[in-house]
């Protein structure tokens, strides 16, 4: 019972990353139509920026977790302005290719900067770990943390969405860019504005990640970043309750098929429920059915 | 020139391509003037050009992203792997290899079938992540599957060798993550490009037939095709599937090709599926001819880059990313159509590069 209780909440812990990191996806889907790829790179780069400002240059946990957010809001914006704004309006296979060919760009970029061994990376996170039940069940530090920060981000994404005038104008975009446009919303300027939101998220992600699973390497970001997606899509790509959701169970699911099916077969069995999930309910969890006109 | 010639014509220039550069390369080969290197990407390049082709079926003749491609190959290429270690040496190797070509496209088509029922209920980006979540799923499960064979038949176990309870004559074939060993390596380039040219007489066969059509119309108006009484999801149905089956031949090559078969995320998993795509998006979608070059060149191309070692992978990006940009920014697309007027007095459509027509996904 104690163990199973302590793999539940380490996969809960997973979960929260995951969830932060599907938001970003689901909010730049849901307002610029596209999936980016490289939006699991950032979180690479994010924990790299965290590694150095801490690590490196012997910075505060604090100063580390800073660097990586900015950092990675001004990435993201970059990204966005050089190579995804020259595409808007091209077909949607372009813009993913060209997602891809960034994913590859920052990557191999890690790759040259910081060398092909990964780093060992030391926890951000210095909150004291608390047990419970006498014990018999320990969490730490980084799990509270992560927990923690995923529900923060949820509430405070929720208020910004619904109380802001820039988070009205996202969700006027996503709904209909055209008529946003007759409105006088810039789309330009609410797309960059999502990409800071969901870049600064990855940033966050990246040093939570990497706090729990502390190998640093070029490829850091890919599998999460995949995981991350299918969450995004098991809760209904485009609403972020979806993707928290949807982060949590995929966390859950596959701590707990490593604990008592196999280690091997976890990316399957979650990614089985991925499937599985999509055949019920084409559009996911939480996703909107769209009509289609004649 | 009416329709019909053109289309014959254009098949044959890619037949006739294909068949030049097999010349180029043999004779290259006979002179001794190719570097070891280039001899070692010949048959990859036959794989990598099937593959393409293939994908191109789905993604640009049936209009569905998909993002699994190199899960069949993988299927394609444990099968008859799994085949020619069972025959061994009882039946001459071109024989194996003719009927491995069989068994990989028979288990691909049959995942492919299996998988595409349900798949292709849904449509554009989630049947990308679902095939991709397919292609990730089967390279997990292989790699986790232990398989052996005695005088009682097969054995096969998820957990380690001697569940598999084998007898003394017994011999191990599939170690989970470490693969299949002692392959024959009997695929040559003859055979690659002959499977090759059996892959596109198939695909340009299809296309041009009353199924290519129906199967076009569904990409192109899916209500409409079926208000004229087409039964696109069969239409469709049959396109994943043969384009499963041709990525099950390359896979087959693939694993004739290598003395040791493993699925790592390298060669099977998603990362390679997105490799095809990049063929196939930067070809030009819908354009078999266009997917076969750009498979040539990006396979080439990396090669052809060691002399700059750590920064090819970059450049390789870089020029990803400012390729797709040159090819379908609308700013860039409509200052190239802006030139061509000025300097040769007459827009011309197809200047856009590929069909830039085709369909969103």
């Amino acid at each position: 019972m104690s163990s199973f209780l302590s793999y539940l909440i380490s996969g809960i812990s997973l979960g929260s990353v995951y969830a932060i990191i599907a938001l970003g996806y689901t909010m730049v889907y849901g307002i610029a139509k596209m999936l980016n790829f490289a939006h699991g790179d950032i979180i690479m780069v994010g924990a790299y920026m965290a590694y150095v400002t801490f690590t490196g240059l012997g910075l505060p946990p604090i100063a580390a977790i800073a660097v990586a957010t900015v950092g990675c809001t001004v990435l993201g914006v970059l990204i966005e302005a050089i190579a995804y704004k020259p595409l808007r309006g091209a077909s949607s296979l372009n813009v993913l290719i060209t997602a891809i060919g960034v994913s590859y760009f920052l990557q191999n970029s890690a790759l040259l900067v910081f060398g092909a061994d990964s780093k060992t990376f030391t926890s951000l996170v210095n909150i004291p770990s608390v047990s419970i039940m006498d014990g018999a069940v320990i969490i730490s530090g980084v799990t509270i943390a992560s927990i923690v920060t995923c529900i923060i981000v949820m509430v405070v994404l929720t208020l910004f969405i619904n109380k802001t005038k820039a988070g009205q104008a996202m969700l006027a975009v996503s709904e209909d860019t055209g008529a946003a446009t007759l409105m006088g919303i810039s789309v330009n300027r609410t797309i960059a504005i999502t990409f800071a939101i969901g870049s600064a998220l990855a940033g966050i992600a990246g040093v939570l990640l990497c706090s729990a699973y502390p190998t640093l390497s070029s490829q850091t970001g890919a599998m999460p970043g995949i995981k991350a997606f299918t969450a995004a899509v098991f809760g209904g790509i485009g609403s972020i309750p979806g993707a928290m959701i949807g982060g949590m169970v995929m966390g859950v699911v596959e701590n707990l098929s490593k604990a008592y099916i196999s280690s091997q077969l976890s990316d399957a069995i979650v990614f089985a429920l991925l499937i599985i999930i999509l055949l019920v309910k084409p559009t996911g969890l939480m996703g909107k059915k769209i009509q289609e006109k004649v | 020139m009416n329709m019909k010639s053109k289309k014959i014509r254009s098949n044959i220039i890619t037949f006739g391509l294909v068949i030049v550069f097999y010349a180029v390369m043999e004779a290259m080969l006979v002179t001794g003037s190719m570097s070891s290197l280039m001899k070692g990407l010949l048959v990859p390049l036959c794989y990598y050009m099937i593959l393409a082709a293939s994908l191109n079926l789905v993604v640009g003749i049936s209009g569905e992203l998909s993002l699994g491609h190199a899960g069949f190959m993988c299927i394609g290429a444990f099968s008859s792997a799994v085949f020619a270690r069972m025959v061994g040496d009882s039946i001459p190797g071109g024989a194996e290899l003719f009927i491995s070509v069989l068994i990989g496209a028979a288990f691909a088509a049959i995942f492919g079938f299996l998988i595409g029922i349900p798949v292709l209920r849904l449509r554009g980006d989630y049947l990308a992540i679902v095939t991709l979540a397919f292609g990730e799923i089967i390279k997990n499960v292989i790699n986790a599957v232990y398989l052996g064979v005695d005088s009682n038949g097969v054995h096969v176990s998820l957990k380690d060798v001697k569940s598999l309870g084998l007898l003394d004559d017994g011999e191990v074939i599939i170690k989970g993550a470490q693969g299949i060993g002692n392959l024959p390596r009997n695929a040559t380039f003859t055979i690659g490009i002959v499977l090759l040219l059996i892959t596109l007489f198939i695909i340009t066969n299809l296309v041009n037939s009353r199924q290519g059509r129906a199967i076009m119309s569904s990409r192109d108006n899916r209500i409409a095709a079926e208000s004229v009484g087409l039964n696109v999801s069969e239409y469709k149905l049959t396109a994943f599937v043969i384009s499963a089956a041709l990525a099950g031949v390359a896979g087959v090559l693939y694993s004739h090709n290598l003395a040791n078969l493993q699925a790592t995320s390298k060669n099977f998993g998603y990362n390679q599926s997105i490799l095809i795509l990049v063929f196939v998006v930067l070809g030009g979608i819908g354009n078999i001819r266009g997917s076969l070059i750009a498979a040539l060149v990006l396979t080439i191309l990396p090669e052809k880059l060691r002399f700059f070692n750590d920064y090819r992978m970059l450049i390789y990006a870089i020029v990803l990313i400012v390729m797709m940009i040159m090819t379908s920014a609308p700013k860039v697309v409509a200052w190239r159509k802006m030139v061509a007027e000025k300097y040769f007095k007459k827009s011309r459509e197809t200047e856009a590069g590929g069909k830039t027509d085709a369909k969103e996904v």
